[in-house]
């Protein structure tokens, strides 16, 4: 499953302060959508937007619409954990769960929901979302071992992992290799493209090579200056944005002339 | 240039057998004036305070004087200030050695099968026991626990995942505040509240001591359980809200657990600061001979009332009740260090890893 | 996955439940101070009626209670000016001056001796302490006892206001030097390489970076110390030769006795008014130390705010 999400005249707010302005866009299915900018765009509050989780901070909050297959997100009905419930998220910084083994932080969003599941089922999970990350081969025979002790690049996959095992619609990336080495980067790098066959993939990245690589949209954000609000500067097919963006702006950024 | 400028050159300084000489003749000084001061007065020891400070001043003394002539003003107050700030951490150990020196040496002779065994029913003078009393301690400080660790942990909740504004900054002062109210108005409290609400003859029993531990314990356990939330990374908490789990089964699932060891350990520190407590306990579950199981109804004794009581109200054969003062004074120790130790084996063994 | 508009709660009950427990439960502290401070009202006003009898254990609360508030504050203030300088001798002995692999050890050792009952400190203090200091108690009289804290009669015993105050200053000790510690080890390292990259000595950098960052944090320590010395019961009730007076004179076996003490030692025996006159007494310490505890954490508070990273 993937999903279409829409973005219509979005404010993004942390108390009074106005993060990101009025954002429209449209997040294609089954591709990978690269937010790209300098520090303190709002391309990550942005992308915390799409699975409520910015409403975590207090006094944070939202205006305008984001759909989702039509259907509003934000409406004043809705249940921001089945939101999250349905869109998965991967942080900066690998963040297993320190008290669980590896196929504990795998069924973690099953057992923290206090969902029973028989053992084969478990285990059946296990191996289909830990072969979906790429991570089956290097720790199926320890899945007992906590989830500290693989390295980092094999945590923020077994994150990705315990991520997709809900079976979400959408994933979100937040910046999911700036902590990590070459090797490991790329590795996640090949699972976010076969991620985006089944899912709707949207990553947040500083790295402009990382988004020309693998992303098939890229989204430029850039401030006016402190304190003022992050804008959605262009939007386009991520070829365009790389060697003819229209804005000059983008051009000033992908050609590393500041950020 | 091969000279190297005076400005670079290492300054003189005293050589490094100066220190430890220093040491043994000044103090090797002071002990022989108190001898000779002492010489002609035959009943009169050592003042061993005399010749400590004596020692102390003349060795600091004969340090700045011999540092100030050999490495100038600024090393020599160095010095002073070394040797001034050892002293007050050795001031500090003292202490320490010598009431456990004498705590063993003086608790030994009465820490016999008889003392675990037996209560001081009918005892006079020599033999009996405080098993009554350690009964008693072990279960007013269970139930003080059972009360004030759930309080303590929610409130802890309450201020790390919750609490904001007013209320929070209010319950976070008190806190401290409560940590600070003197044992003695804490059993104060409890007689009165149990006074009010059960009349004179419900108002000292062992209920009404574990309210008064309770009382003393909670903002302990609040403390700790804070600090321990504090520190589990808000990473998890996100991680455990983007798979849509809702905050409290977050709470409960994953920031506790997480923080189990330290909370545990915690916990166990607040045991051990309680379970030694007398005047809250004196007022509050009162004294008493006799063995009381029940803690609902009339007086309990406790180890440190019955440390307490023993030494204050020495029967016909004093020396008895002063060596079961003593084997009391010993159990408690006792269980206080193991307490301590235990707490400490847990924050190492399970302290979360990653 | 179904749609999105499965609950129309938009509170779980979970939470609800959760989120109110842990606020009642904050709110119970505050609830237990305010009943502390209302039990022990009620309990005390029959004293303070006129027609309080105390069968001859005391005239006018007033003046009974007179001579504890001097004598607990008077003790505790003597133990304080013991102790602080030794607080801070052994946080910086613990923070600047030892090996780095041993600070944490003797942290600890230090902290052993804030787990010791205090009633145990009370036998040490009367069976080991006072025949120690005795001798030095007579030296002091003979040769100093032209000033007035060292005159009178001196104490056979040595159970006098000077040993107390020896006992109480060991027993807040620890806290006050845990807490100072913890402000000396926050001192920005930048202000201490700064200090030794103009050539300073380690006192210097001490006395340069050290100290003035850690000022707050010494006099909160020093009202948090005091706090603890003037609730402490067991050790003076045991040490401590008891009187009902006003005096200044350390030495002697007539002393002003604490409140706390004297409320253990009278209290088991007490009934009736003069009973509510001991909690009346009670309620005055808890006065006393709410007010010092409040200012204490007032200076630690107004610290916090200023320092913002910490």
């Amino acid at each position: 499953m993937s999903k279409r999400i829409d973005l219509e005249s979005l404010n993004v707010y942390y108390g009074d302060f106005l993060a990101v302005e009025d954002v429209n866009m449209v997040i294609e299915p089954k591709a990978i959508t690269a937010f790209i900018g300098p520090s303190g765009c709002g391309k990550s509050t942005l992308i915390r937007t799409l699975n409520r989780m910015h409403e975590v901070i207090p006094g944070a909050r939202v205006e305008g619409h984001l759909r989702m297959d039509g259907e509003d997100i934000y409406a004043a009905d809705v249940d921001p954990v089945k939101v999250r419930r349905q869109v998965g998220m991967v942080f900066q910084r690998p963040n297993p769960f320190p008290t669980m083994s590896i196929k504990e932080n795998v069924l973690s969003g099953y057992r923290l929901n206090n969902n029973k599941m028989s053992k084969s089922d478990a285990d059946e999970l296990t191996e289909r979302a830990l072969k979906g990350a790429n991570l089956w081969k290097e720790v199926k025979d320890r899945l007992d071992r906590p989830g500290s002790s693989l390295s980092g690049g094999q945590q923020q996959r077994l994150c990705i992992a315990r991520a997709i095992a809900v079976e979400p619609d959408v994933i979100l990336m937040d910046e999911p290799t700036s902590a990590l080495d070459p090797i490991s980067t790329a590795a996640i790098e090949d699972l976010a493209v076969e991620l985006k066959e089944k899912f709707t993939v949207v990553i947040v990245t500083h790295n402009m090579q990382q988004a020309s690589r693998i992303s098939d949209m890229t989204a430029f954000f850039n401030i006016a200056g402190t304190g003022m609000p992050g804008k959605l500067i262009e939007y386009d097919k991520t070829e365009k944005i790389f060697s003819n963006p229209s804005q000059q702006q983008t051009e000033d950024y992908v050609s590393g002339r500041f950020g | 240039m091969t000279t190297v400028s005076s400005a670079l050159k290492a300054s003189s300084s005293l050589p490094r057998w100066f220190n430890p000489a220093a040491i043994i003749a000044a103090f090797g000084i002071a002990l022989a004036f108190d001898t000779l001061a002492g010489a002609n007065d035959p009943e009169s020891g050592i003042n061993l305070l005399a010749v400590g400070f004596g020692g102390f001043i003349l060795y600091t003394l004969t340090t700045y004087i011999a540092s100030r002539s050999v490495e100038g003003s600024r090393k020599a107050t160095d010095r002073m200030v070394t040797a001034l700030v050892t002293t007050a951490f050795l001031i500090a150990v003292i202490p320490l050695v010598s009431l456990s020196y004498t705590v063993v040496a003086n608790g030994l002779a009465r820490l016999d099968v008889d003392f675990f065994t037996m209560s001081m029913r009918s005892v006079v003078g020599e033999g009996g026991g405080a098993l009554h009393a350690i009964v008693g301690t072990l279960e007013l400080t269970g139930i003080a626990t059972l009360i004030s660790v759930p309080i303590g942990l929610m409130t802890a909740i309450y201020l790390v995942e919750y609490g904001r504004g007013k209320l929070a900054r209010a319950v976070t002062f008190f806190v401290d505040v409560m940590t600070g109210i003197p044992s003695i108005v804490a059993g104060l409290f409890a007689f009165t509240l149990f006074l009010v609400v059960f009349g004179p003859a419900g108002a000292i029993n062992g209920l009404a001591g574990a309210v008064s531990l309770a009382v003393l314990m909670t903002p302990v356990v609040v403390r700790a359980t804070e600090e321990m939330l504090k520190i589990v990374p808000n990473e998890l908490r996100e991680a455990s809200y983007a798979l849509g789990v809702p905050k409290w089964l977050t709470i409960v699932k994953v920031v506790l657990p997480t923080a189990l060891a330290g909370i545990a350990t915690g916990v166990i520190i607040a045991i051990a600061r309680v379970i030694g407590e007398t005047a809250p306990l004196l007022l509050a579950a009162g004294f008493t001979a006799s063995m009381n199981y029940n803690p609902l109804s009339d007086k309990m004794m406790t180890l440190p009332v019955f440390v307490y009581t023993s030494y204050a109200n020495q029967g016909v054969d004093a020396q008895a009740y002063i060596d079961r003062a003593w084997a009391g004074a010993l159990t408690l120790m006792l269980i206080v260090m193991v307490l301590n130790l235990g707490a400490r084996i847990i924050s190492r063994v399970f302290s979360p890893k990653g | 996955m179904a749609g999105a508009k499965a609950t129309k709660a938009k509170v779980r009950l979970g939470d609800l439940v959760f989120s109110k427990s842990a606020t009642a439960a904050g709110t119970l502290i505050l609830i237990t101070l305010a009943a502390v401070a209302f039990f022990l009202f009620i309990q005390a006003l029959p004293a303070f009626l006129p027609e309080a009898d105390f069968h001859s254990k005391a005239d006018n609360p007033l003046e009974y209670v007179a001579p504890f508030i001097f004598g607990t504050i008077y003790g505790s203030l003597i133990a304080l000016v013991i102790a602080t300088p030794l607080a801070i001798g052994i946080a910086l002995f613990i923070s600047h001056f030892a090996n780095r692999r041993f600070a944490q050890t003797l942290g600890y050792l230090v902290d052993l001796l804030a787990a010791i009952p205090s009633v145990v400190y009370g036998l040490w203090g009367i069976l080991v302490l006072a025949p120690f200091l005795n001798p030095t108690y007579v030296w002091l009289n003979e040769n100093l006892g032209w000033i007035p804290l060292f005159e009178g009669q001196v104490s056979a015993t040595g159970r006098t206001m000077l040993t107390v105050a020896v006992v109480l200053a060991i027993m807040i000790l620890p806290i006050m030097a845990a807490l100072i510690r913890e402000v000396f080890l926050q001192t920005p390292r930048l202000h201490e390489e700064a200090a030794l990259a103009l050539g300073a000595t380690r006192w210097e950098m001490i006395r340069m970076a050290v100290l003035p960052f850690g000022r707050p944090g010494i006099i909160s320590a020093m009202m948090l110390g005091l706090g603890r010395a003037l609730g402490e019961t067991m050790a003076v009730a045991l040490v401590l030769s008891p009187s009902s007076i006003i005096s200044f004179a350390l030495l002697t076996s007539t002393n002003p006795n604490t409140i706390a003490a004297n409320i253990a030692l009278q209290f088991p025996e007490s009934g009736g008014d003069y009973r509510s006159l001991l909690v009346g007494t009670g309620l005055i310490l808890f006065f006393i130390t709410m007010v010092i505890n409040m200012f204490a954490r007032y200076i630690i508070s107004r610290r916090a705010e200023f320092s913002g990273a910490n």
